[in-house]
Protein backbone atom coordinates (compact mmCIF):
# COMPACT_ATOMS: atom_id res chain seq x y z
CA UNK A 1 0.00 0.00 0.00
CA UNK A 2 2.45 2.50 -1.32
CA UNK A 3 0.34 4.50 -2.49
CA UNK A 4 -1.61 5.24 0.79
CA UNK A 5 -0.56 8.60 2.26
CA UNK A 6 -1.60 9.87 5.86
CA UNK A 7 -0.94 13.83 5.10
CA UNK A 8 -4.28 14.20 5.41
CA UNK A 9 -4.61 13.28 8.94
CA UNK A 10 -1.19 15.17 9.59
CA UNK A 11 -2.49 17.88 8.26
CA UNK A 12 -5.67 18.08 10.27
CA UNK A 13 -3.39 17.49 13.32
CA UNK A 14 -1.45 19.86 12.72
CA UNK A 15 -4.68 22.41 11.83
CA UNK A 16 -6.24 21.26 15.43
CA UNK A 17 -2.58 21.72 17.19
CA UNK A 18 -2.07 25.05 15.85
CA UNK A 19 -5.82 26.26 16.43
CA UNK A 20 -5.48 25.49 20.02
CA UNK A 21 -1.74 26.80 20.37
CA UNK A 22 -3.77 29.93 19.28
CA UNK A 23 -6.71 29.40 21.74
CA UNK A 24 -4.38 29.54 24.39
CA UNK A 25 -2.38 32.27 23.55
CA UNK A 26 1.17 31.08 23.00
CA UNK A 27 1.32 31.36 19.05
CA UNK A 28 -0.10 33.85 16.63
CA UNK A 29 -1.29 33.09 13.06
CA UNK A 30 1.24 35.96 12.13
CA UNK A 31 4.57 33.95 13.64
CA UNK A 32 3.67 30.78 11.91
CA UNK A 33 3.32 32.25 8.46
CA UNK A 34 6.65 34.42 9.43
CA UNK A 35 8.23 31.18 10.50
CA UNK A 36 7.46 29.21 7.20
CA UNK A 37 8.22 32.53 5.09
CA UNK A 38 11.69 32.47 6.45
CA UNK A 39 12.01 29.10 6.18
CA UNK A 40 11.30 29.14 2.51
CA UNK A 41 13.15 32.28 2.47
CA UNK A 42 16.32 30.33 3.03
CA UNK A 43 15.71 27.30 0.91
CA UNK A 44 16.54 27.92 -2.59
CA UNK A 45 18.49 25.89 -5.07
CA UNK A 46 21.53 28.80 -4.98
CA UNK A 47 22.41 27.01 -1.79
CA UNK A 48 22.67 24.17 -3.87
CA UNK A 49 24.55 25.44 -6.73
CA UNK A 50 26.92 27.04 -3.86
CA UNK A 51 27.54 23.84 -2.38
CA UNK A 52 28.54 22.55 -5.76
CA UNK A 53 30.75 25.56 -6.75
CA UNK A 54 32.58 24.96 -3.93
CA UNK A 55 33.25 21.03 -4.35
CA UNK A 56 34.07 22.26 -7.94
CA UNK A 57 36.93 24.54 -6.83
CA UNK A 58 38.21 22.65 -3.47
CA UNK A 59 38.96 19.01 -3.79
CA UNK A 60 38.80 18.66 0.03
CA UNK A 61 35.64 20.01 0.16
CA UNK A 62 34.92 17.96 -2.92
CA UNK A 63 35.87 14.73 -1.19
CA UNK A 64 34.16 15.54 2.10
CA UNK A 65 30.94 16.01 0.56
CA UNK A 66 30.66 12.74 -1.49
CA UNK A 67 31.56 10.86 1.58
CA UNK A 68 29.20 12.65 4.12
CA UNK A 69 26.70 15.37 2.53
CA UNK A 70 24.90 16.43 5.62
CA UNK A 71 28.40 17.54 7.35
CA UNK A 72 29.82 19.09 4.06
CA UNK A 73 26.90 21.25 3.59
CA UNK A 74 26.77 22.39 7.40
CA UNK A 75 30.37 23.87 7.15
CA UNK A 76 28.61 26.35 4.87
CA UNK A 77 25.57 26.92 6.92
CA UNK A 78 22.74 24.76 5.41
CA UNK A 79 20.64 21.93 6.88
CA UNK A 80 21.25 23.35 10.09
CA UNK A 81 18.99 21.15 13.03
CA UNK A 82 17.72 19.43 10.30
CA UNK A 83 17.17 15.57 11.07
CA UNK A 84 17.59 14.10 7.36
CA UNK A 85 20.64 12.97 5.89
CA UNK A 86 21.94 13.92 2.66
CA UNK A 87 23.82 12.34 0.11
CA UNK A 88 25.16 13.86 -2.84
CA UNK A 89 26.08 11.40 -5.81
CA UNK A 90 28.50 12.77 -8.35
CA UNK A 91 28.00 12.95 -12.32
CA UNK A 92 31.57 11.46 -14.15
CA UNK A 93 32.55 11.10 -17.75
CA UNK A 94 30.56 7.29 -17.16
CA UNK A 95 27.83 7.64 -14.67
CA UNK A 96 24.43 10.05 -14.92
CA UNK A 97 22.84 10.58 -11.82
CA UNK A 98 19.03 11.24 -11.48
CA UNK A 99 17.21 11.81 -8.25
CA UNK A 100 13.38 11.31 -8.17
CA UNK A 101 10.99 9.86 -5.42
CA UNK A 102 8.27 7.41 -6.23
CA UNK A 103 6.40 7.06 -3.26
CA UNK A 104 5.86 10.71 -3.13
CA UNK A 105 7.84 13.99 -3.35
CA UNK A 106 11.22 13.46 -1.04
CA UNK A 107 13.57 16.11 -2.04
CA UNK A 108 16.14 18.26 -0.69
CA UNK A 109 14.38 21.66 0.06
CA UNK A 110 16.41 23.32 1.94
CA UNK A 111 19.12 23.35 -0.93
CA UNK A 112 16.80 23.31 -3.76
CA UNK A 113 14.46 25.48 -2.83
CA UNK A 114 11.05 23.96 -3.25
CA UNK A 115 9.90 21.31 -5.45
CA UNK A 116 8.71 21.96 -9.24
CA UNK A 117 5.56 20.65 -10.33
CA UNK A 118 6.77 17.79 -12.81
CA UNK A 119 9.30 16.40 -9.68
CA UNK A 120 5.41 15.91 -8.08
CA UNK A 121 3.63 14.45 -11.22
CA UNK A 122 2.66 10.83 -11.52
CA UNK A 123 4.41 10.80 -14.62
CA UNK A 124 7.43 11.76 -14.10
CA UNK A 125 8.04 9.56 -10.68
CA UNK A 126 6.76 6.29 -12.70
CA UNK A 127 8.57 6.85 -15.70
CA UNK A 128 12.09 8.27 -14.73
CA UNK A 129 12.95 4.92 -13.30
CA UNK A 130 11.73 2.73 -15.75
CA UNK A 131 13.02 4.66 -18.67
CA UNK A 132 15.22 7.74 -18.00
CA UNK A 133 16.77 7.79 -20.73
CA UNK A 134 13.60 8.59 -22.88
CA UNK A 135 12.18 10.76 -20.04
CA UNK A 136 16.17 12.76 -19.76
CA UNK A 137 15.30 13.12 -23.44
CA UNK A 138 12.92 14.85 -22.98
CA UNK A 139 13.65 17.45 -20.95
CA UNK A 140 16.69 18.30 -23.53
CA UNK A 141 19.02 15.81 -21.84
CA UNK A 142 20.99 13.44 -24.83
CA UNK A 143 22.97 10.82 -23.35
CA UNK A 144 25.80 9.26 -24.75
CA UNK A 145 24.45 5.19 -24.70
CA UNK A 146 28.37 4.31 -22.73
CA UNK A 147 26.99 6.19 -20.10
CA UNK A 148 25.33 4.54 -17.15
CA UNK A 149 22.60 6.25 -16.08
CA UNK A 150 21.63 5.75 -11.45
CA UNK A 151 17.97 6.89 -10.63
CA UNK A 152 18.74 7.63 -6.45
CA UNK A 153 14.81 6.67 -5.54
CA UNK A 154 14.89 9.02 -1.94
CA UNK A 155 12.23 6.65 -0.43
CA UNK A 156 12.91 6.88 3.16
CA UNK A 157 15.42 9.47 5.58
CA UNK A 158 18.08 10.14 3.12
CA UNK A 159 17.77 12.45 0.38
CA UNK A 160 19.72 13.15 -2.93
CA UNK A 161 21.49 15.66 -4.42
CA UNK A 162 23.40 15.51 -7.52
CA UNK A 163 26.93 16.84 -7.95
CA UNK A 164 26.97 17.90 -11.70
CA UNK A 165 30.62 18.07 -14.06
CA UNK A 166 32.06 21.01 -14.25
CA UNK A 167 31.96 22.56 -17.57
CA UNK A 168 34.86 22.74 -19.90
CA UNK A 169 36.51 26.20 -20.48
CA UNK A 170 35.18 27.71 -16.97
CA UNK A 171 38.66 27.50 -15.38
CA UNK A 172 38.66 31.38 -15.05
CA UNK A 173 35.77 31.72 -13.61
CA UNK A 174 35.38 32.72 -10.03
CA UNK A 175 33.13 30.67 -7.20
CA UNK A 176 30.26 32.46 -7.33
CA UNK A 177 30.19 33.09 -11.30
CA UNK A 178 30.68 28.78 -11.33
CA UNK A 179 27.60 28.67 -8.82
CA UNK A 180 25.41 30.86 -11.26
CA UNK A 181 25.99 28.20 -13.80
CA UNK A 182 24.36 25.52 -12.06
CA UNK A 183 20.46 25.41 -12.49
CA UNK A 184 17.82 23.08 -9.92
CA UNK A 185 17.65 20.71 -12.76
CA UNK A 186 21.53 20.47 -12.93
CA UNK A 187 20.77 19.58 -9.18
CA UNK A 188 17.97 17.08 -9.37
CA UNK A 189 20.11 15.55 -12.84
CA UNK A 190 17.26 16.41 -15.56
CA UNK A 191 19.99 18.57 -17.14
CA UNK A 192 23.64 19.04 -17.09
CA UNK A 193 25.72 22.11 -16.25
CA UNK B 1 19.89 -4.93 14.50
CA UNK B 2 20.56 -1.63 13.83
CA UNK B 3 24.73 -1.01 13.67
CA UNK B 4 24.49 -2.13 9.89
CA UNK B 5 27.10 -4.97 9.71
CA UNK B 6 23.71 -7.55 8.72
CA UNK B 7 24.26 -6.69 5.14
CA UNK B 8 28.08 -5.04 4.33
CA UNK B 9 28.28 -3.56 1.22
CA UNK B 10 28.06 -5.90 -1.52
CA UNK B 11 25.93 -7.84 -0.10
CA UNK B 12 23.10 -9.76 -2.37
CA UNK B 13 19.79 -9.19 -0.89
CA UNK B 14 16.43 -10.10 -2.55
CA UNK B 15 13.85 -7.69 -1.26
CA UNK B 16 10.35 -9.27 0.42
CA UNK B 17 7.71 -10.00 -1.96
CA UNK B 18 4.49 -9.40 -0.11
CA UNK B 19 2.11 -6.55 -0.08
CA UNK B 20 1.15 -5.52 3.45
CA UNK B 21 -2.08 -4.03 4.62
CA UNK B 22 -0.87 -0.96 5.75
CA UNK B 23 1.80 2.11 4.61
CA UNK B 24 4.98 0.61 3.61
CA UNK B 25 8.31 2.31 2.05
CA UNK B 26 9.07 -0.49 -0.28
CA UNK B 27 7.95 0.20 -3.65
CA UNK B 28 5.91 -2.50 -5.74
CA UNK B 29 8.18 -2.30 -8.85
CA UNK B 30 11.13 -3.67 -6.11
CA UNK B 31 8.69 -6.12 -4.63
CA UNK B 32 10.63 -9.57 -4.46
CA UNK B 33 13.49 -8.04 -6.69
CA UNK B 34 17.85 -9.21 -6.64
CA UNK B 35 20.06 -6.00 -5.69
CA UNK B 36 23.34 -5.52 -4.25
CA UNK B 37 23.20 -3.46 -0.87
CA UNK B 38 25.54 -0.26 -1.52
CA UNK B 39 25.46 0.92 2.06
CA UNK B 40 24.35 1.45 5.15
CA UNK B 41 22.29 4.78 5.40
CA UNK B 42 21.63 5.23 9.61
CA UNK B 43 18.87 3.71 11.64
CA UNK B 44 15.29 5.30 11.58
CA UNK B 45 12.02 3.89 12.75
CA UNK B 46 10.37 1.44 10.75
CA UNK B 47 7.79 3.68 8.45
CA UNK B 48 5.34 0.55 8.40
CA UNK B 49 4.68 0.93 12.12
CA UNK B 50 5.23 4.55 12.70
CA UNK B 51 2.65 5.62 10.16
CA UNK B 52 -0.12 3.15 12.30
CA UNK B 53 0.31 6.04 14.41
CA UNK B 54 2.04 3.63 16.92
CA UNK B 55 4.63 4.61 19.20
CA UNK B 56 6.29 1.23 19.38
CA UNK B 57 7.88 1.23 15.72
CA UNK B 58 11.52 -0.84 16.14
CA UNK B 59 14.33 1.29 15.05
CA UNK B 60 16.19 -0.55 11.85
CA UNK B 61 19.52 0.19 9.87
CA UNK B 62 18.09 1.69 6.68
CA UNK B 63 20.41 0.29 3.70
CA UNK B 64 21.20 1.53 -0.02
CA UNK B 65 20.11 -1.20 -2.38
CA UNK B 66 21.17 -0.87 -5.98
CA UNK B 67 19.33 -3.07 -8.70
CA UNK B 68 19.81 -3.45 -12.45
CA UNK B 69 17.39 -2.08 -14.27
CA UNK B 70 16.66 -5.69 -16.48
CA UNK B 71 15.70 -7.16 -12.56
CA UNK B 72 13.16 -4.59 -12.05
CA UNK B 73 11.74 -4.16 -15.48
CA UNK B 74 12.92 -7.19 -17.49
CA UNK B 75 14.15 -4.53 -19.86
CA UNK B 76 16.97 -1.31 -19.55
CA UNK B 77 20.35 -1.06 -19.13
CA UNK B 78 20.10 1.65 -16.05
CA UNK B 79 20.59 1.12 -12.26
CA UNK B 80 17.86 1.88 -9.22
CA UNK B 81 19.20 2.57 -5.77
CA UNK B 82 16.48 2.68 -3.05
CA UNK B 83 16.69 3.18 0.33
CA UNK B 84 15.00 0.00 2.34
CA UNK B 85 14.80 -0.75 5.95
CA UNK B 86 16.08 -4.27 7.06
CA UNK B 87 13.55 -6.12 7.47
CA UNK B 88 12.68 -5.28 3.93
CA UNK B 89 15.78 -7.48 2.72
CA UNK B 90 17.08 -10.91 3.43
CA UNK B 91 20.57 -12.21 2.00
CA UNK B 92 20.22 -13.56 -1.52
CA UNK B 93 19.39 -17.33 -0.97
CA UNK B 94 20.43 -17.75 -4.80
CA UNK B 95 23.38 -15.09 -4.76
CA UNK B 96 25.45 -18.13 -6.61
CA UNK B 97 23.39 -17.98 -9.94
Amino acid sequence: MTGEHLDATIARRVRRLETLLEEKGLITGERVDEAIDAFLASSSPANGARVVARAWTDEAYRSRLLADGTAAVRELGYMEGSYQRLRVVENTADTHNVIVCTLCSCYPLRLLGPSPSWYKSEAYRSRVVREPRSVLREFGLELPGTVDITVWDSSAESRYMVLPRRPEGTEGLTEEELAALVTRNALIGTATV
Amino acid sequence: MTDGDRFPPGTRVRTFPHDPPHHTRLPRYARGKRGVVVEPEGPAELADVSAQGRGDAPVEQIYAVRFAARDLWGEGDHHVVLDLWESYLEEDPDRDR
